[in-house]
């Protein structure tokens, strides 16, 4: 009988099937039996409805396998706190959307009308001001978390293979977070709004070369003009917002998919079983 | 009799013995309709793809529109030994964020590179772009954001800007003086096109900032 030929594993990874996923005691006991029948009193159908309704919605997408290998996969020994940053910083943009959103219902992206109609929002709306200063502060929060998480990264050696190109992806979302605050900065339209967008916009027309174009780009124009606000406005509420949700979902997929990596400090003999060489 | 290697280069499908191919056929059915959808859906993205990236892109190449030229006041009010200011609106329609702050003179020595009457200085700073304020006890331009200091004609003492203050032109009517466009000069005082603010227009420096392809 000719053998299995043997394929190269540099990694030595077992290639054996993976346990299942650890999943909480609560999801553990099986669900009791929906009653049926002509015989089934109205509490009784209350009863089964959430299991029928989680049955039927799972039967069409079989979405069950995909939550619990997302929710309750393995993670290394040794994982702290610092392995939340990424959440945080997820948590902060998701901040920035709702808060966002709200404003956008009040803001005017018209440069005769932006300033009033932020005046409008933090003098006279209920809740205005706060929100507005949800938005305002939480940009910086986004900024500062997203940098801890990269510098976690980077001391904890986690962006090494094979999780290379999620470092690189991170990176782009840096980027993208960065042209939100630049484009957010112009929308209140006051003095500060303005001539730091003045300042901003010319440092980007000092890039040798392409500087002179993306400026221009950038305003929409030689000048200052009628549409430059809006052309900031539409950057900072569509294109981007909807580039980073894309790249977070890339950014989790890969997450889930490769697993976190332990902490530097943790020695192979002290990482149990299958994460030994992961 | 061809050999297998000429079956295998063989232009004929069937001579390759590909599923579905046919006598004296060179592309079989599926590579056909791979190729067409490929193709639809390229023209099909390219429809609207091309038109939003030119809208986007346009202005970049659009001609900067001639403005009319502006009053800014009689003849009186301006002499040869001070700036005057004078709020001007560059772009109309969008409030105070379309107005612009110059400094005028008059130019009592006209020369060859400079024959405009009177002198109107931008106050947008030849580094990113603030607003200058004239110092009359200096004699000088200075930039509040990073530090430049400009002489009485414009020129750079100090600080970052990397090249004079730009100007606008000049000409004079019935007693009144006008303002017509923006341009900027090197640092002999000369004429060039009008740049943004950071843009070098001197020496080698000025290769690696392009003028605008319509101005």
């Amino acid at each position: 009988m000719p053998s299995k030929p043997k394929l190269p594993n540099p990694l030595n990874i077992k290639t054996s099937k993976l346990p299942k996923p650890p999943l909480p005691p609560a999801l553990k006991r099986t669900p009791k039996p929906v009653e049926t029948g002509d015989d089934v009193t109205l509490g009784q159908a209350a009863a089964g409805g959430g299991t029928s309704v989680v049955a039927w919605i799972d039967e069409r997408t079989a979405g069950s396998g995909f939550l619990r290998g997302f929710m309750f996969r393995k993670v290394p020994k040794g994982t702290n706190w610092w392995y939340t940053l990424g959440s945080a910083t997820m948590f902060a943009f998701v901040s920035q959307a709702v808060t966002g959103i709200f404003l956008a219902m009040f803001y005017d992206p018209n440069p005769t009308q932006a300033y009033e109609s932020m005046r409008h929002v933090n003098n006279e709306v209920f809740l205005g001001e706060f929100v507005h200063g949800m938005h305002k502060w939480g940009a910086t929060v986004m900024t500062v978390l997203l940098f801890v998480h990269m510098a976690r990264t980077f001391v904890f050696g986690a962006y090494k293979y094979p999780r290379e190109l999620n470092w690189v992806v991170g990176v782009i979302l840096l980027m993208m977070t960065m042209v939100m605050g630049f484009t957010g900065y112009l929308l209140p339209f006051d003095q500060r709004s303005f001539w730091a967008t003045v300042v901003g916009v010319n440092l980007n027309g000092t890039g040798p070369i392409v500087g002179p174009y993306l400026a221009d780009f950038l305003r929409g124009g030689s000048e200052f003009g009628a549409t430059t606000l809006s052309r900031f406005y539409a950057v900072h509420m569509m294109l981007v917002p909807g580039i980073i949700g894309a790249l977070i979902g890339a950014h989790l997929y890969l997450v889930a998919k490769l697993g976190t990596s332990a902490p530097p400090w943790m020695k192979p003999k002290d990482v149990a079983g299958d994460e030994k060489q992961i | 009799m061809p050999s297998e290697t000429d079956k295998k280069k063989s232009k004929y499908t069937a001579d390759r013995g590909w599923p579905g191919a046919f006598e004296g056929e060179t592309l079989t059915r599926r590579g056909f309709m791979t190729g067409v959808a490929m193709g639809a859906g390229g023209v099909a993205s390219a429809m609207f793809g091309l038109p939003a990236l030119g809208f986007a892109l346009g202005p970049i190449f659009s001609k900067t529109e001639h403005r009319a030229l502006l009053d800014v006041g009689s003849t009186d009010d301006f002499d040869g030994e001070t700036y005057v200011p004078v709020v001007i609106t560059t772009t109309a329609g969008i409030g105070q964020a379309g107005k612009t702050l110059l400094y005028i003179r008059e130019n009592s020595k006209p020369t060859k590179k400079q024959p405009w009457p009177y002198v109107a200085i931008s106050t947008r700073c030849a580094h990113l772009g603030c607003p200058v304020r004239y110092i009359e006890a200096a004699r000088s331009f200075i930039c509040p954001c990073h530090g430049g200091t400009y002489d009485f004609e414009g020129g750079v003492t100090g600080g970052p800007p990397v090249r004079p203050l730009d100007r606008f032109t000049t000409v004079v009517k019935n007693g009144r003086v006008y303002v017509g466009e923006r341009f900027s000069v090197n640092s002999q005082l000369e004429r060039v096109s009008t740049r943004d603010a950071g843009e070098h227009v001197d020496g080698l420096w000025q290769i690696l900032y392009p003028p605008r392809p319509t101005t």
